[in-house]
């Protein structure tokens, strides 16, 4: 087969077939269009404005990786004038997260950023390896993922930042969109899409490969010869996810637009008030300061069954109500320390030196 | 003929956790070869299963699927995505690169 020319430029040999449109284009055209195309979420969503300090959500994984990379080199090319910091947190998974973490510590060099290690050690006093040698692989992505969120949000906390960027991408989104879709879990499917989150007193989320296929950023690090570290966590995957995932890359396979399809299907769903009306409303966790739907936050309730010796009861409703009626939490009980949302400090620019 | 194999993003596990492999092949399939049509020039496709017959240490199932890659692992032809380069059908030719890396770990 005689090489291809690039759709873009005409001129170069064309290296890859874009999922999104089908166009055939070069490595240089690839990269430009890459970037520009994170550049353009960026900008339309109004993510940032200038002297904003964020911190990259950093696991070593290939998502994360690259969106370390684009950060710095969008910050770089159009001035954003932001402060970029790696976050990682540590899990304490003794063969996986060790090893990746590496990988977050080449990157802090490779990119020249401030890297912060939040461990759950530290934070909850329990490391991953120690929850699964108590509760074993069944729920223990629960634990881990209710412990990672907050871990992140008090990690972000220390650094004063005011916002947090993850890796995820378009075949993240839509895989979400779909497990939301299976489980009825129509309030999540309202938000799922949504670019940014933020809560009353949460930093600020939001995630710039929304609209970047998985192909692309994996394409993308191999082409720039990125570092990153790829394996599955030892712990049991989430074989939900598992599912739709496979699926998903099926429906690529037959139909590549079929992933931008999906999110934009998610984003076209109007939730009805009366469905969005059955969330609870937020408040502080009583333990911790954290926010919560209930009085104690999900991490607070699930460190206190670990500690209490009834791991799997803090799991649902009913657990919760058993491990009440055990009595009320012992005075020593380990707990998480208080929240502190980051004060931000909101500069009045006075309209004469506007 | 001879080929330089990479694996990358996790697949490396199935494959002894080594990334690199010179390996030689026969250049049409042999008499006998169920993975193609004997006496034929030697494709991707017979390149798949000659790599789990021969390579593939473990859990055939995340490299193989209905004769093919599984959707989620990319496939490069001398550092080109290989849906332009014919997919599974692209001949091979003496000291080509095949880079096969899965997508579907964690980031």
């Amino acid at each position: 087969m005689a090489p291809k020319s690039c759709a873009l430029c005409q001129n170069a040999k064309a290296i890859l077939r874009r999922p999104k449109t089908g166009q055939q284009i070069c490595k240089d055209c690839f990269f430009r269009v890459f970037e520009t195309e994170v550049h353009n979420t960026i900008t339309e969503a109004q993510l940032f404005k200038p002297g904003d300090r964020v911190a990259i959500g950093a696991s070593g994984g290939k998502d994360s990786t690259v969106l370390a990379y684009v950060m710095k080199t969008l910050n770089e090319r159009y001035q954003y004038g932001l402060s970029l910091f790696l976050l990682s947190i540590d899990e304490g998974i003794t063969g996986y997260r060790d090893n990746s973490l590496e990988t977050v510590k080449r990157n802090q060099q490779q990119y020249d950023m401030p890297l912060k290690i939040l461990s759950y050690d530290e934070l909850y006093g329990w490391t991953m390896d120690r929850v699964v040698s108590t509760i074993g692989k069944k729920n223990n992505c629960t634990f881990c993922g209710v412990f990672r969120r907050q871990a992140l949000d008090r990690g972000a906390a220390s650094l004063c930042v005011d916002h947090i960027v993850t890796g995820h991408n378009a075949d993240d989104i839509a895989e979400t969109v779909l497990m939301n879709i299976m489980r009825g879990d129509i309030a999540r499917l309202g938000r799922c899409t949504a670019i940014c989150t933020q809560g009353e007193d949460t930093i600020r989320r939001s995630k710039p490969f929304k609209y970047a296929y998985e192909k692309e950023i994996v394409m993308y690090a191999y082409f720039k010869k990125l570092d990153y570290f790829s394996t599955e966590c030892i712990y049991s995957p989430d074989a939900y996810r598992g599912h739709a995932r496979a699926f998903l890359k099926d429906l690529e396979a037959a139909r590549p637009s079929a992933i931008i399809d999906i999110i934009h299907s998610g984003e076209a769903f109007e939730v009805k008030d009366e469905v969005r009306a059955t969330q609870k409303t937020q408040q502080t966790c009583k333990r911790c300061g954290y926010m919560s739907s209930n009085d104690l936050c999900k991490a607070c309730s699930l460190l206190e069954g670990l500690e209490r010796g009834m791991s799997t009861a803090a799991i649902s409703d009913k657990g919760r109500r058993k491990l009440e009626a055990e009595g009320p939490a012992p005075n020593n009980l380990r707990t998480i320390p208080y929240f502190r949302p980051p004060t931000t400090v909101t500069i009045e620019v006075p309209a004469a030196s506007q | 003929m001879k080929l330089k194999i990479e694996f990358g993003g996790g697949l490396e596990l199935l494959f002894l956790n080594q990334r690199t492999h010179l390996i030689v092949i026969p250049s049409t399939v042999p008499q006998g070869d169920k993975n193609g049509q004997p006496g034929q020039p030697v494709d991707i496709n017979f390149l798949v299963h000659w790599l789990k017959d021969n390579l593939l240490k473990e859990r055939p199932e995340l490299f193989i699927e209905n004769g093919t890659v599984r959707p989620g692992i990319l496939v490069l032809v001398n550092d080109t995505d290989w849906e332009l380069e014919g997919e599974g059908g692209y001949q091979l030719k003496e000291d080509d690169e095949i880079v096969f890396i899965s997508t579907l770990h964690g980031g």
